[in-house]
Order: structure tokens, then C-alpha cells, then sequence
């Protein structure tokens, strides 16, 4: 869906900036700020301190609660301390709750994320340059159905794919996570459009003409070219596994292969219902630990993941 | 989609008949060489279910016979189903309201951002989005217990105020509130998309305007604004796709709310429950393709719609 837009938006982009650069006689280089160097303005980036306040609120909430016990929740205005600060029992009393359960959940959320995100990235990169750079019979139907596989919601599919995964007795186990995490229409077309530019034809020219092989010459040239493409759709792939929900709440009924994500609302339903026992400030404290290597890893990366995204949006 | 592909190698064009018949035949090999891992999985979590949930919703587990072919009969039942419309208007409406605030906020934050006009935009940039890291279950939690009557923030409000203002889990609020959630996760990664768009202008265009007298506001009207079209019409899909399939937020806060949000308050929490608690596969996957049908049909009119304004 997106390709059919994408030439046209370049083709209107090309005709502006000739326009602009024949009036101008020159192209200069793309420059930082805005042309019309604007002030930086103090009223305007309080303005903008909203956006920040929202974003950050519900985090600083999260941090501020993992200290207090669970009758310090209840007795304590929620957006400062209470007088116990008991952050690292909690921590501890997380990581040690019914054996050890959570850093059991950690785990299979690492495992799922390293093969079902790196395996997903390395899918997206090889056909995406693919079907960048090699013509065949068929490509343009295999373009059009994976863009259009980006429209279908994958919530659409988790059931349909959990019957037939059961009827292969592939539910409760690994694979049923790993297996539908390997697919990311979104990775492929983003891995397609930078590979078109990033990776120059004559360049591959000149290593066929050397008798290198295909193969070869896509993990030794072709590879380190496209690496900012390949750190973004590995970043957004990874957010998807390790948020993933919906598909390990139907696929797992066994605890014991849970991410994190289904354990904390397993731990958080656990506060209602006949036998209820409410553990608030371990689901509160284990959502702060599931959240920080995630968060840290997109802040450590930023600098990759911004450059491939906005190459990836020249043709969007 | 052609025009932006590579030019044939150069070997293939000078070439003999026969040898570029033998090239083009290897180099046919080795692209799909390089598709195939991926197309194998595809057709296996992708094209498989679909085939799946089309075969599903024409067919009935029936007292008698057992599994029977019945036609279109799944699709005349849901579509004469009370609760699957509840559940569909619902997220219609939700469509209507929330998308345009959250990618509207997107859109400011963007501009502004990439105006020049703020100190320390790369620290805005990357906190805004970073709501976008979280996983939607911990999002719901977090928001959940902020709402909770308990010890949220609501509580400390309604306590402070001495009467139950802000009710954030009462019939009228709960969409509102589901809003909230939603806007908080994704403003930020749809404010990304905006920008990467605004930052491939070329300056010649503000150069150009500056030349010519426009104001910062007539440099967003005319440079801005029709630079971002493109941006706008997929960030535009992708939240129509995610609200058709709002799942995870109702299904979540279900736990802290279960007399308001239904077992079919989303078409997509109909279909899992008709799943897994009623053992109703066929009229699962019934919804599942319906909406499926809806949602693209409606991203393909965007999308439409989207271009033919480019066109003008």
C-alpha cells in the first residue's frame, strides 16, 4: 500500500526542490535548523513541557510507587515518597516470589526476543534485499501481498493461528511465540527502501565481476551498508516480541513458558476474585524492572535507530 | 513501485541472447534464494490462517452431521448479532474521536520540534516517544492503578476535592479513559514518523519561502503540511488498523473494571472470547475475517484518498 504512494510523494519532492534550486542557481546542503533561523524561544519550549509532563508522569509514578510497601500505597499521596523506601526489597521480594518465577518469565522473554526478533530481522533483510536487488518472476506479487499483510491486524490472525498451531501440537511450547514473531511485513518494506539506495548496484557489479558469490558478498558488502536499516527493524521488531501479549496469552496456558508481559497480569489478577491475594507492589516493581532494559536499550541505540527510520521515511 | 527499482545490470543488457537467458536465470535463482526463507514462514503464519479462518467461518459444529458446510449462514448470523455491532460501534467511535486528537498532538509536537524554536529538542524528541517502549501491558497497568479508586491519583484528587470528581472507570468515562492509554503509548511514535518526514525537505524550499516573505506559519501551510501528506496517510492506516484491533488495553483493564468492559466491548475481545471461553471457533473466525475485510477495505480508501490529493 505504501509503494503506491511513495513514488509520487519523491516525484512532487524532486519537482519542488528543481523549482527551488533553479531559482536559486545552487543546492545547498541540508542545514540543522530551519532556513528562517527562528529564535529559540523560553514561552514556547515551556509550551512543549506539557508533552513532556504526560510522557513522563505515569513513568515517574512507577518509580516513585516501586519504593513503598503495599500498605504504603494505600496511605500515600501517589505521586511522592512514602516514609519507608523499600525499592530494593521489592526488587528482591519480585525476583524471589514463588521460586523465582519472574526471572524465570525474564528469561523465556530474552529467549523470545533474541530468536524470535533476530530471526525476524534477518528474514526482513535478506528478502527485503532481495527484492530490492535481484529481478524475478513473481517479485511484484510477493511485494503487493506482504504490503498488503501489513494492513491485516494481527489480532485478526492469533486465533486462526492458534487452532491450526494446536492441531500441531505447537501450543505451549516455545515455538508457538518464536514461529509467529519471525514475520514483520513493516521490517521488509523498511529493509526494501533502504537497500534500493544505500546499496549501489555497481558495487554488487564489481564483486560478480571478482566471482564472488551472491551470498558472500551480502554478509561481507551488502551487510555493513545496510546496517542502519538492519538496527531499526531490529529495535522495532524487538519492542514488538518483548511487548508481545495477546499471542502468548492464547498460546501458553502453562506458566511456566509466560513472558513477563502475561505473568504481571497474571500477578495483577491475582488481586481479585474468590482467593484473591494482592501483591500491588510486586506488579508494580516487576513492570518497572520490565520495562528498564527495553527503555535503555532504545535511549543506548537512538543514535542508529533515528538514521535508518529517517532514511526509511524518505519515501514515505 | 517499478520506478524506483534498480536498472538491470549492465552485463544482462550487452550480453548475447543466450548467455543473458542463462544470467538472468541465475540471478532469477538467487533473488528468490534470498526471498524464500521469509515467504516460507509467511505462508505459514500468515496465508495459512487466513485460509484457515475462511474455511472456519463457512463451516458449523452441528449436533447433527457434525461439521457441516453452512454457507454464508456464520456471516447472516454475525451480522444480525446485537453484541458484535455493540462492539463494532464502539471502536468506530473511539476511531473518530481518538485518532484525530492523538495524531493531531503528533503533529504539533513534530512541527515544533523541528521548528528551531526549542531548547533541547533532541531531550523532547526522545522522551515524548519513549511511551512507545513500554509494553502496552505494563502502559495499562501503570494507567490502571493511577485511575484506580484505591490508591491512584484519582483517589488522592477525589480525596483532596472531598467527592468523586474524576471517575475514570464509570460507564461514560471508560472509553475516554482507554483513549488515554492509547494517545500516551503512541503520540510519540507517530510524532517520529512526522518528523523523519519533516526533516527530508530539502532546504532549498525554506530558502526559497524565505526569499519570497512567508512566515513560519505560511512555511507550514504550504511546505510543511503538503511534505507530510504521505506521512499522515500511513500514520492514518496504521492507527485505523490499531483501533479496529483494540485489544489489549480493554482486555487488560478488564481485571479493575469487569462490570463496565463487556466480554464483547471490542470486536476483537468478542472473538477471543467467543474462543476461548464459548469453544465458538467458527463464529470467531467469522468476526476475525470481517474485520479484517473492514480494516483493509477502509486503509485502502485512505490510502486512495490520500494520493488523489497528492495528484492535485
Amino acid at each position: 500500500m505504501s509503494a503506491t504512494i511513495a513514488p509520487e510523494v519523491r516525484a512532487a519532492d524532486h519537482k519542488r526542490a528543481d523549482a527551488a534550486s533553479a531559482r536559486r542557481g545552487t543546492r545547498g546542503p541540508r542545514r540543522r535548523n530551519s532556513p528562517l533561523r527562528p529564535r529559540k524561544s523560553v514561552a514556547f519550549t515551556l509550551l512543549m513541557g506539557i508533552f513532556v509532563l504526560y510522557s513522563l508522569v505515569p513513568l515517574a509514578w512507577l518509580v516513585i510507587n516501586a519504593t513503598k510497601t503495599q500498605s504504603g500505597l494505600f496511605s500515600s499521596f501517589g505521586l511522592w515518597f512514602d516514609d519507608d523506601f523499600v525499592l530494593f526489597q521489592n526488587i528482591w521480594e519480585t525476583l524471589t516470589y514463588r521460586d523465582g518465577i519472574f526471572l524465570r518469565w525474564f528469561g523465556n522473554t530474552l529467549l523470545y526476543v533474541v530468536v524470535g526478533a533476530g530471526g525476524a530481522t534477518l528474514l526482513a533483510t535478506l528478502a527485503g534485499y532481495g527484492l530490492a536487488k535481484f529481478r524475478f518472476r513473481g517479485r511484484r506479487a510477493i511485494f503487493a501481498v506482504v504490503l498488503g499483510a501489513i494492513a491485516v491486524p494481527g489480532t485478526a490472525l492469533a486465533v486462526p493461528t492458534f487452532l491450526m498451531f494446536s492441531q500441531l501440537g505447537l501450543t505451549n511450547t516455545p515455538w508457538a511465540i518464536i514461529i509467529p514473531s519471525l514475520i514483520s511485513p513493516f521490517g521488509l518494506y523498511l529493509i526494501w527502501v533502504y537497500a534500493v539506495d544505500s546499496v549501489p548496484t555497481e558495487i554488487l557489479e564489481a564483486a560478480r565481476m571478482d566471482g564472488a558469490g551472491e551470498f558472500r558478498t551480502f554478509f561481507t558488502i551488502s551487510g555493513r551498508l545496510l546496517a542502519p536499516g538492519i538496527v531499526t527493524v531490529l529495535l522495532f521488531t524487538v519492542v514488538a516480541t518483548w511487548n508481545n501479549y495477546f499471542l502468548p496469552l492464547i498460546m501458553l496456558s502453562d506458566p511456566t513458558w509466560y513472558p513477563l508481559t502475561v505473568g504481571l497480569n497474571q500477578w495483577n489478577a491475582q488481586a481479585t476474585g474468590v482467593a484473591a491475594q494482592p501483591i500491588y507492589n510486586l506488579v508494580i516493581t516487576g513492570s518497572l524492572l520490565t520495562i528498564l532494559p527495553i527503555v535503555i536499550a532504545f535511549l543506548g541505540l537512538q543514535r542508529f535507530w533515528q538514521s535508518g527510520l529517517s532514511a526509511g521515511s524518505v519515501k514515505q | 513501485m517499478t520506478t524506483t527499482s534498480p536498472p538491470a545490470p549492465a552485463a544482462v543488457v550487452t550480453a548475447p541472447p543466450s548467455r543473458r537467458a542463462r544470467v538472468r536465470g541465475r540471478s532469477e535463482w538467487k533473488g528468490l534464494a534470498f526471498v524464500a526463507p521469509f515467504l516460507v514462514v509467511f505462508l505459514l503464519v500468515f496465508i495459512a490462517p487466513v485460509a484457515y479462518s475462511v474455511y472456519l467461518s463457512l463451516f458449523r459444529e452441528q449436533l447433527i452431521g457434525g461439521n457441516a458446510f453452512v454457507g454464508a449462514e456464520n456471516y447472516l448470523e454475525l451480522f444480525a448479532d446485537p453484541q458484535f455491532w455493540e462492539g463494532f460501534g464502539r471502536v468506530t467511535l473511539f476511531l473518530l474521536i481518538q485518532v484525530p486528537i492523538m495524531l493531531g498532538l503528533a503533529l504539533v509536537a513534530a512541527l515544533a520540534i523541528d521548528s528551531a524554536r526549542l531548547h533541547a529538542s533532541g531531550f523532547f524528541r526522545i522522551v515524548i516517544f519513549l511511551p512507545y517502549a513500554v509494553p502496552a501491558v505494563v502502559a495499562v497497568l501503570m494507567w490502571g492503578f493511577i485511575y484506580g479508586d484505591n490508591f491512584g491519583l484519582a483517589a488522592n484528587i477525589n480525596d483532596w476535592l472531598g467527592s468523586e470528581v474524576i471517575t475514570p472507570f464509570a460507564r461514560n468515562w471508560i472509553l475516554v479513559s482507554i483513549g488515554n492509554i492509547v494517545t500516551w503509548e503512541f503520540v510519540g511514535y507517530n510524532m517520529l514518523i512526522f518528523y523523519s518526514a519533516l526533516r527530508v525537505i530539502p532546504t532549498d524550499l525554506y530558502e526559497a519561502a524565505e526569499l519570497d516573505g512567508a512566515g513560519p506559519m505560511r512555511v507550514i501551510t504550504g511546505i510543511k503540511l503538503p511534505a507530510l501528506r504521505g506521512a499522515i496517510v500511513i500514520a492514518t492506516i496504521f492507527s485505523i488498523i490499531g483501533s479496529f484491533q483494540l485489544f489489549n488495553e480493554p482486555n487488560i483493564l478488564r481485571t479493575l473494571a469487569p462490570n463496565i468492559i463487556t466480554t464483547y466491548f471490542t470486536p476483537n475481545m468478542y472473538a477471543y472470547n467467543l474462543s476461548f471461553a464459548g469453544q465458538q471457533y467458527n463464529a470467531s473466525a467469522t468476526v476475525a475475517i470481517v474485520m479484517g475485510v473492514i480494516t483493509a477495505v477502509i486503509a485502502y480508501v485512505v490510502q486512495l484518498r490520500g494520493s488523489r490529493k497528492e495528484e492535485r
